[in-house]
């Protein structure tokens, strides 16, 4: 994936992601929830990849967050699928924050 | 160097799946066989009384792991093979067909069978259980929109294929033969909740209600209830219970009551032999007693145990036990098995059908269910495992987040 094929997209304020609270968006047909860990935002695919769940409902707990439905644990940071039942990673995405603006990068969609 | 040394699996369950996996990724380099008796390869449950009865998914997607992926991890897979018997002495598993697998370690991972009626009728085309991934396709089959469904036993699976036979456009009628729903798993209170909640999607539930006989010629047409009443239904589904699968290790010797007895390290009264999830007994240090768990999640995390424990890994195993459901829209979750409490904080609005109810020994959380709201019953486990001391009022107060309490 290369920059050009990248698209930022300013889907969240920074005061709308805490630790604890995650924000869930959409962007385009992609779910991706965002996320504060140590003050730096990241953003991973928010269907959990072992049965339809959305992540952002889950458990935050050390730099990794739990499925609600299942309780598979994947890395906030890198999407890593850390725990059973998970196998598969979710997909990780670049994020900017400009002033209190997050935008998330995901790849372009061709009309 | 090379392992020479194999180590065998009976049951090709989620637990056995689990154990095969884990022993390769926790850097066993030895043979691994596998054995199941049906001809599918480890595969996920939930979705059989939901999405794949449904007619949502396939069958290939309940698969835990693709065949390529057992294959790629080197798992010798025998499907459609059961063995008969263990030769402890030998050290060999013989299949019904006379082979002898000999092993250095073996784990048990037989998991349980449906509990069968034996009434009247019982044999009659259109009476199934649910337990396998053919009955799910079999009642599926049966069923045509607008006819009657009778389910015997409101219990999770009884609940759960009502919901789903009423989606399909049955009418769906459940027997229950105890005064409350899933008496033995959920407290009176939500007991109440799930009867109001069934009542309003439209099933017919019949609490203190047992079943007498099927009728029929050829196959089912009805049933007469306990109370005299007959039912006209063309499928019924008997959700009773399960019985552990364990005559195998009781015909060989090791130690059984109310499935395999084995030990913190899921090590069965023969120390190379060794057992996991819903035929095996286990002694809990958080419940403070021995129990069987028949959920989705002992089988997953007791085989993953098992495989480390066969590696050498003497951690013992012991989690607060966790249990969910989906009918209609509500997902329901349990942690622990609430008992003895002695007070209650409900978090939410029961009317709403958002809500979780904290079950409380001296100030500490000993339980809790939740409909529709995981994340709260998440914390609450936290607040448990760490045996938090805890308010009615902090608990039931949406003004303050869960998370709070656990800093606190």
């Amino acid at each position: 994936m290369t920059d050009e094929n990248i698209e930022f997209h300013a889907v969240a304020t920074t005061s709308e992601v805490t630790e604890d609270e995650p924000k869930a968006v959409s962007i385009g047909r992609l779910d991706v929830g965002i996320y504060q860990l140590d003050g730096e935002f990241y953003a991973i695919d928010d269907i959990c990849t072992h049965a339809y769940a959305c992540m952002t409902d889950g458990y935050i707990e050390d730099g990794q967050i739990e499925c609600p439905l299942h309780g598979a644990c994947f890395d906030i940071k890198t999407g890593k699928a850390l725990t059973a039942p998970a196998t598969i990673d979710l997909r990780p995405y670049p994020v900017k924050v400009d002033g209190d603006q997050i935008s998330v990068g995901v790849p372009k969609v061709d009309d | 160097m090379t392992d020479d040394r194999t180590f065998v699996i009976v049951g090709a369950s989620q637990a056995g799946g689990w154990v095969a996996n884990s022993l390769r990724s926790e850097g066993f380099e030895g043979k691994i066989i596998l054995i199941g008796e049906e001809e599918h390869i480890p595969y996920e449950r939930p979705p059989l009384s939901k999405e794949a009865l449904l007619g949502d998914v396939s069958v290939e997607s309940t698969y835990f792991w693709k065949k390529q992926t057992l294959e790629e991890s080197k798992i010798d897979l025998r499907l459609g093979t059961r063995v008969s018997s263990i030769d402890r002495t030998a050290k060999k598993v013989i299949t019904e067909n006379g082979e002898e697998i000999s092993f250095n370690k073996l784990a048990i991972t037989t998991g349980a069978r449906v509990r069968k009626l034996s009434i009247e009728g019982s044999q009659l085309p259109g009476v199934f259980y649910l337990r396998t991934i053919d009955d799910t396709l079999e009642i599926k089959n049966q069923i045509t929109k607008g006819s009657n469904a009778l389910i015997i036993g409101g219990g999770w699976i009884g609940l759960e294929c009502a919901a789903t036979l009423t989606k399909l456009g049955c009418k769906s009628i459940v027997v229950e033969a105890a005064d409350r729903l899933c008496g033995r798993a959920v407290t009176p209170e939500i007991s109440n909740w799930m009867l109001d909640y069934h009542s309003k999607n439209g099933v017919d539930i019949h609490l203190n209600t047992g079943i007498d006989i099927f009728q029929g010629k050829e196959k089912l047409e009805s049933a007469v209830l306990s109370n005299g009443e007959k039912v006209d239904c063309t499928v019924a589904v008997v959700g009773i219970g399960v019985i552990p699968n364990s005559e195998l290790a009781a015909d060989a010797g090791l130690d059984v009551d109310n499935g395999i007895v084995v030990n913190e390290q899921t090590q069965t009264s023969d120390p190379d032999i060794y057992a996991a999830g819903d035929v095996a007994n286990h002694p809990n240090a958080i419940l403070r007693r021995r129990i069987r768990l028949e959920s989705y999640e002992n089988a997953q995390n007791q085989g993953i145990a098992a495989a480390k424990a066969m590696l050498g890994n003497s951690e013992p195993y012991s989690e607060i036990p966790w249990f969910w459901s989906d009918q209609f829209d509500a997902n329901i979750q349990m942690i622990g098995i609430p008992e003895n409490w002695d007070t209650t904080a409900t978090r939410g609005k029961p009317e709403n059908n958002e809500f979780v109810t904290f079950y409380l020994k001296n100030g500490v959380i000993d339980g809790a269910i939740s409909i529709n709201n995981p994340r709260d019953l998440r914390f609450g486990k936290r607040l448990m495992q760490e045996k938090k001391q805890v308010s009615v009022e902090d608990l039931s107060n949406m003004g303050i987040k869960l998370q709070a309490l656990l800093r606190s």
